[in-house]
């Protein structure tokens, strides 16, 4: 019985010797990041600290990307990027739990408002451009798809057969556009998304824009008719589509590989899907007049240019951050930051890793100069100076 | 002197001691119970919550956080949600059909068929299969059977096309009901032979030996005896599998392509779709009034497996009263 005893108090000794163990290394996994912080605002000079952001996901080859570089730069920072979606990104920076959020639409008036009751000096918060990738519409067609292969089609063609009124590859709608191509008696299969995704929005915006009275639906995040099927995410499409004969599918230009993709008709041409047309067509479009507010930059994409060499189908994303942070560092960190994505490098980079167009100079430049608003002299001070 | 004193302290004191230990024990086991219920309570009061402006919310907001889902096609939550929950229903019961009777066979193959090593084998991989993680099967099911299960497919169609469930055009690829139903029922499968075979195993031997006694051959024996035995817990174990197949997200995600209608053509695609794949596919980019609405279709595959639940129950009550 003693015995016993004794064991069993060896026992809880052992563990309460194990949970003491445990919460002092917990105490020393949060002492290191603020050990850290104090010695930056020491040093003044180099930026140190953990970062997070979070939303869109089409963003994330690139910010992934970005971060490996920006780090590389930059030892002491950690920055942590969770692709959540541009809807929950906006919700998690409205609570202020990140620093910067990445959205596929442009900010709403009412987060406009929300975001003054996070950011410091009760400004609000802004929105600039950051990542474009274009938008391909591919297919699958034996012997007429393919790396390098296009077929032709005008908005109109495209906005029937995702509506399902051109159903068979040898249309004479699409015959006629491609004269020497063999057009196979195949069904069309249509593939969209299934998710929630700013990538059909900005198709279905270029098809509302285009097409005229071929395209009945308003823009959207979801597929708004019942034609073909359904597929997650942008990879979920394009493995779709590689799956079966005669399929048509919008994909991410990134996510494209090897399938054919459509030339679209612009003005009297046929323009295949390269980075330079699409910048083309992100230099020729106006800034948003709606989008309110210091340092935002949201821009009306041009869908109906005429412009010679213009790829007008693609998806801008933007990143969404505060004139100024209760946070020093963060305030630093972040002008830093989006200073890097923007630039020329950054802009490269992510062309190079994920598949983005790079923002023209002159975009850059307008970029750069929402991004200079941002304050990084410390809230307390200025507070003490009003 | 000593050491008798010794002996009845020490027979005084196991009782005491073996006292405390039960009154311990039974206070850890209320405990325990008391848990389950509140976990439940949690998740209640959570569902009905976070579901509340869906609910009561402004009537304008929710028209256009349903319509934002549906791309136009629904205004209210009940044209939303009663597409999915009847997706769901047919989904899991038509895997629950495909599983049921492939399940009862393989169970008592197990038990009362095979030699002795092929059964302990047959053991192994069945519990081997229910160890899969849905995504595994979701995979499998989206890469390699939607392009190598399209011909069959086609050759019902073609044959029995007439038949409403199987008239075509099959899609191609074939991201479909019929399609996902098969892989929901190879992941049910094993909860349904593991269970089925545990009850099957434990049928009176008495009772199969009266069987046989009678004259009955072995088929005879299997349905006299070991069927009636084993009913209540065969039930049960469907009920489980069928719960899981409600549930089932990843899978349902990978292979489905879906859609809001109520339609049987289980080989054409965008169909149908269920709660659960729904709620994964819309969450990440929902705002918070779109949130709400999709805890509200929880809220709703809750109640759906509620309802199954207490139906088994009903079921197999029965059964033992008899």
């Amino acid at each position: 019985m003693q015995d016993k005893g004794k064991k069993t108090k060896v026992r809880l000794l052992a563990v309460a010797c194990a949970v003491a163990a445990t919460l002092s290394l917990a105490a020393c996994g949060d002492n290191v990041p603020q050990e850290a912080n104090e010695a930056s605002s020491a040093g003044k000079s180099k930026i140190s600290g953990e970062f997070q952001g979070a939303g869109a996901s089409s963003q994330q080859g690139a910010v992934e990307a970005w971060i490996a570089m920006y780090q590389r730069h930059n030892r002491d920072v950690k920055i942590a990027y969770n692709p959540t979606g541009s809807g929950a990104g906006i919700s998690t920076f409205l609570t202020g739990a990140t620093a910067w959020a990445a959205t596929d639409a442009p900010l709403d008036a009412q987060a406009i408002e929300q975001s003054k009751s996070i950011c410091a000096g009760g400004g609000s918060a802004f929105d600039v451009p950051v990542y474009v990738s274009g938008i391909t519409v591919a297919y699958n067609l034996k012997g007429l798809s393919g790396q390098d292969k296009h077929l032709n089609m005008d908005p109109a063609t495209i906005a029937r057969i995702f509506d399902g009124k051109i159903s068979s590859w040898d249309d004479p709608a699409i015959k006629e556009q491609n004269p020497k191509a063999n057009l196979p008696a195949k069904p069309i299969t249509v593939v969209h998304r299934s998710d929630k995704s700013g990538t059909t929005k900005n198709f279905l915006s270029y098809l509302k824009d285009t097409a005229g009275e071929d395209w009945p639906y308003e823009a959207g995040e979801n597929w708004p008719n019942d034609v073909g099927q359904g597929s997650k995410g942008a990879s979920g499409v394009a493995s779709t589509v590689g799956q079966a004969d005669g399929t048509i599918g919008y994909v991410d230009a990134s996510k494209v590989g090897t399938l054919g993709t459509v030339s679209l008709k612009v003005g009297q041409a046929y323009v295949p899907y390269s980075p330079q047309a699409a910048s083309t067509v992100v230099d020729s479009s106006k800034i948003g007049q709606e989008a309110s507010g210091p340092g935002r930059l949201v821009i009306e994409l041009d869908h109906g240019t005429q412009a010679a060499n213009a790829y007008p189908l693609l998806l801008v994303s933007y990143d969404v951050a505060c004139p100024a942070y209760q946070d020093a560092d963060t305030a630093r960190f972040i002008k830093s930051w989006l200073t890097y994505e923007v630039s020329r490098d950054g802009q490269q980079l992510v062309a190079d890793n994920a598949g983005a167009v790079p923002l023209s100079a002159a975009t850059r430049a307008k970029v750069m100069k929402s991004i200079s608003l941002i304050s990084v002299s410390s809230p307390s001070s200025q507070g003490q100076g009003k | 002197m000593r050491e008798e004193s010794d002996v009845t302290t020490e027979q005084l004191d196991q009782p005491v001691s073996g006292k405390r230990a039960d009154a311990i024990f039974k206070g850890v086991a209320y405990a325990c119970g008391i848990i389950i219920l509140l976990a439940l309570a949690a998740v209640t009061v959570f569902l009905l919550y976070r579901a509340w402006p869906i609910i009561a919310g402004d009537r304008q907001a929710k028209v256009e956080t349903i319509e934002s889902f549906t791309g136009g096609r629904a205004h209210n939550f009940l044209q939303f949600v009663g597409p999915l929950v009847f997706g769901t229903v047919l989904v899991a019961g038509l895997a629950l059909l495909i599983a049921f009777f492939v399940a009862i066979g393989i169970a008592l193959f197990i038990t009362h068929y095979a030699p002795k090593s092929l059964a302990s084998a047959l053991n192994y991989i069945v519990d081997l299969l229910a160890a899969i993680p849905s995504v595994v099967y979701g995979l499998w099911g989206g890469i390699v059977l939607v392009p190598a299960i399209e011909p069959f497919w086609a050759f019902l169609a073609k044959y029995l096309g007439w038949i409403p469930i199987f008239a075509g055009p099959v899609a191609n690829p074939a991201r479909t009901v019929g399609t996902t139903a098969v892989v929901l029922a190879v992941m049910i499968l094993p909860i349904i032979t593991s269970m089925s075979r545990d009850i099957f195993a434990q049928t009176p031997r008495l009772y199969e030996e009266a069987a046989l006694a009678l004259g009955a051959t072995k088929w005879e024996m299997v349905r006299l005896a070991v069927l009636p035995f084993g009913k209540s817990g065969v039930v049960s174990a469907s009920m489980l599998g069928l719960g899981r197949a409600l549930g089932e997200t990843m899978a349902v995600l990978m292979i489905l392509s879906p859609g809001l209608k109520y339609s049987v053509k289980l080989l054409q695609a965008s169909q149908n779709q269920t709660i659960a794949a729904n709620i994964a596919a819309q969450y990440p980019e929902a705002n918070s009034q779109g949130v709400s609405a999709l805890i509200g279709t929880g809220l709703v595959l809750f109640l759906i497996t509620f309802l199954v639940n207490y139906l088994a129950r009903r079921i197999t009550r029965k059964q033992v009263a008899k």
